[in-house]
């Protein structure tokens, strides 16, 4: 999923101090499995803005509503049933979300309420962690279905640095060196001989470094 | 001008139960605050972030909620999930400059006891000290 997290309140606050009517969207995709941005965090944004803006004095009605997701047209489109209750919108969306609407709702003002973080999982109950990089490049057949990318400090791609102690990290001792756990779980099947292919220089234009992505699936456009 | 503070207290039904008997009367005789409104709800795990945002939306110039203890909820993890909440609340009240004791988490054992009532005390002497809550037009 992507996972995301709240924007300070003093960020959130300053974006919609001139407005009088905000509509607060949540998302019900990725950020509510991160708790983030669904319907239950958008509610006590809600709360928080209008008792900021109490604080300071203004007056701010914000309303609530939340969308199945805010990376699709279809859904964008069911925006309408708030139309004329808003002078912005605060999405509680990742950031394609809030691209969506300013792509799609040209009259629109939208405003982000979240840092967009990675992609990650829920490692336990509360905390999650980053697992791919989107680089477009997948290599996880070649690693155990461990990424370097996403999951070595130094993305290096032949192996550790030789900085890492006891299996974790030198950037971070929280973190384990994903080299060494690919050497152990190929091992674990037979498999570690593969670490000793070299990995060519990459092409990382397919990582963004190339511009922004575009996937096209002639079999489905119509 | 004298201040009269709001307090609402979210109170699980266990913490509470004996505290309500005879319509609190005993609870009043004992010195518990008048200032506090006393909120019971069946596991204090059900207080969601958003109900403790309401209650100063609804002009509570403190609040509090008083669970089970940590190693003793009848929930099993209610009052811990509480304690959570209360936390989340307090950097968030950080965060708008305002005073984040006017939210507490206490953690009492069920019945009527006097740490219920010095509880509530505690938290009346605090919000007087503090002030009417900056949220009041």
């Amino acid at each position: 999923m992507i996972v995301a997290e709240r924007k300070p309140m003093a960020e959130i606050l300053g974006m919609v101090k001139d407005c009088s009517k905000v509509l607060v969207l949540a998302c019900r995709g990725c950020v509510t499995v991160c708790s983030a941005g669904g319907e239950r965090e958008a509610a006590a944004l809600a709360s928080l803005i209008r008792l900021g803006m109490k604080k300071e004095g203004k007056a701010i009605q914000v309303i609530e509503g939340s969308l199945v997701r805010q990376c699709d047209k279809e859904y964008i489109d069911a925006m309408d049933e708030w139309d004329g209750q808003y002078d912005a919108i605060v999405s509680t969306a990742c950031g394609v979300g809030v691209n969506f609407i300013a792509n799609l709702r040209k009259e629109t003002m939208v405003y982000p309420a979240l840092n967009t973080t990675f992609f990650g999982g829920s490692a336990e109950q509360g905390i999650w962690t980053e697992q791919c990089a989107g680089c477009g490049n997948c290599v996880l057949h070649l690693t155990g279905g461990l990424c370097p990318v996403a999951r070595c400090a130094k993305s290096l791609m032949n192996g550790p640095c030789g900085g890492s102690v006891g299996g974790k990290c030198e950037i971070n001792k929280d973190t384990e060196c994903i080299w060494q756990s690919i050497h152990d779980r190929l091992g674990s099947f037979g498999k570690q001989s593969q670490m000793e292919t070299i990995a060519p220089i990459r092409d990382w234009s397919t990582a963004g470094h190339g511009g922004p992505r575009k996937t096209v699936r002639d079999d489905l456009t119509l | 001008m004298s201040f009269e503070p709001k307090i609402t207290l979210f109170s699980c039904h266990y913490a509470s139960q004996q505290s309500c008997a005879e319509k609190g009367k005993e609870l009043q005789q004992l010195g518990f605050p008048a200032s506090i409104n006393l909120v019971r709800v069946p596991c204090t795990g059900k207080v969601q972030v958003t109900t403790l945002l309401q209650a100063f939306e609804d002009g509570a110039d403190g609040v509090y909620v008083v669970g089970c203890p940590v190693d003793g909820c009848h929930n099993v993890k209610g009052s811990v999930r509480a304690a959570k909440r209360v936390t989340a609340v307090k950097k968030a009240l950080e965060e708008l400059d305002v005073e984040s004791g006017r939210i507490e988490m206490f953690h009492l054992p069920r019945g009527l006891h006097p740490e219920f009532v010095a509880a509530g005390i505690a938290m009346d002497k605090k919000i007087r000290a503090l002030g009417p809550s900056p949220f009041q037009s």
